[in-house]
């Protein structure tokens, strides 16, 4: 009988460690004293982090943060949520550290795990003066009163719990490129990992729905079993810098093939970017090993 | 070659055909057809937009002849009535072809999106031999109407 409640303890001591260790962890309360926050700055940031790509709805105006494109998954279907100025339905009545422990923390307001179809786990590595200013540009977007829709996911996916040792085992702060030498790649870095979040269509995932990081930027299936995402590795893509430069400009293959589906999208914000951040953004991606298709 | 391994290749090659001849005869002719038209018709439109990208990248010189013709060929491409190309039965599910089942359920947005690059490539081939300024202004909205029917209209490769 003793030897039972020794394991019982045990067991609550594991259980309540774990829980501990991966339970949501919003920024400090003092995350982002002495940062102000540039709505115009802002707006380059906002375009770099794809934010209206999902956020929009299918056939809105690409400023209306109204939520509700469905994005659909092997855990279930997603639904982005109103991320738009309402302070309803939207998240106007967010405190800039409530949106900031979301965007970087992936945790909500009401201080549960958001779930990663969010790319936290890219945004994890922005840096906070950029998230203030993203969050000062969001704020000057229309508002829509557009209820949010919950997500459709089966369980155990539906536990935001489970989140907690998700994020301990895939989420972390670390560049996949490690030696990033000049300055070119080390915006090119920040531009790709970070804001762009690049990987989260490009890099194929294990099981758990985690980056397979040994097959950074290779090619993937496309979530929603339609076609495939490609290996923009140099051992798949062997444009020059400049022709990635330019199709992240206007959407133009060297060919002039033009890009189509969600890269459309992507195009429509990396084609609001400067020459320079978009030549950085080509030079990280002949810097990245190859990946053999 | 001996006899014997000439029969072996003779059969081979007759199943060959024979099976390619099964695998296409989930098309009919007609499909086929509308399919390989409008995937040239695409061809031309890259063969087009090749001299005046180049230009517009700064990748060659401007030349104001090579431009306005370059130009003239995409209005006109862009102005053929298409209606016939889509062929029920020949979205993407078929191998071969990426267009996405909505050029068919959503025929009115398509239509729309075909007008928008009839207008922008006319508004082009008004300038295009007016200098380089004037051709770059009006490749933006040209680029832009290919990516908005690609992002809704098109399927992913497989």
């Amino acid at each position: 009988m003793a030897k039972w409640r020794i394991i019982g303890v045990f067991a609550l001591l594991v259980i309540g460690a774990g829980w501990y260790i991966t339970k949501p962890a919003p920024l400090p309360s003092d995350a982002l004293d002495g940062l102000t926050g540039d709505p115009a700055r802002g707006e380059i940031v906002f375009a770099a982090a794809g934010c209206a790509s999902c956020h929009t709805s299918e056939d809105g105006p690409p400023t209306v943060l109204s939520g509700g494109q469905t994005f659909a998954s092997d855990f279930g279907t997603f639904v982005a949520p109103n991320i738009s100025s309402n302070p309803v339905h939207g998240v106007g009545g967010w405190s800039d550290l409530a949106l900031a422990s979301a965007i970087v923390r992936g945790v909500g307001e009401n201080g549960a795990h958001l779930y990663p179809a969010f790319p936290f786990t890219s945004y994890n590595k922005a840096e906070l003066g950029d998230i203030v200013d993203l969050i000062a540009y969001m704020r000057t977007l229309p508002a829509s009163d557009q209820p949010n829709a919950a997500h459709d996911l089966a369980f155990p996916f539906n536990q935001r719990i489970a989140l907690g040792p998700w994020k301990f085992l895939f989420a972390n702060t670390d560049w996949v490129l490690q030696d990033a030498p000049t300055p070119d790649l080390i915006r090119g870095r920040y531009l790709v990992e970070a804001l762009g979040h690049c990987a989260e269509c490009h890099t194929p995932r294990n099981a758990l729905g985690g980056l397979d990081k040994a097959r950074w930027m290779g090619g993937a299936p496309h979530p929603s079993d339609e076609g495939r995402i490609p290996n923009i590795t140099t051992a798949a893509l062997s444009w020059s810098e400049r022709d990635i430069a330019e199709y992240l400009k206007s959407g133009f293959t060297p060919d002039f093939d033009s890009a189509g589906g969600e890269m459309a999208e992507v195009v429509k914000n990396t084609g609001q970017l400067t020459d320079d951040d978009r030549a950085a953004i080509a030079a990280y991606l002949k810097a990245i090993p190859p990946v053999a298709e | 070659m001996s006899r014997k391994l000439n029969r072996a290749v003779a059969v081979a090659v007759a199943f060959g055909v024979a099976g390619a001849a099964f695998a296409a005869g989930h098309l009919t002719e007609d499909q086929q057809r509308a399919m390989d038209a409008r995937q040239s018709h695409m061809e031309l439109y890259s063969f087009n937009l090749g001299p005046i990208g180049g230009m517009v990248q700064d990748k060659i010189p401007y030349d104001a002849t090579t431009a306005a013709t370059a130009a003239a060929n995409l209005a006109a491409l862009a102005s053929i009535d298409q209606a016939a190309y889509w062929v029920e039965g020949t979205d993407a599910r078929i191998e071969g072809s990426r267009a996405k089942a909505e050029i068919w359920t959503d025929a009115a947005g398509y239509l729309a999106e075909k007008e928008k690059l009839a207008a922008a490539t006319a508004a082009l081939a008004a300038v295009a031999g007016d200098g380089l300024d004037a051709m770059k202004a009006a490749f933006g909205p040209v680029g832009q109407s290919c990516g908005s029917c690609h992002e809704a209209y098109r399927a992913p490769r497989t």
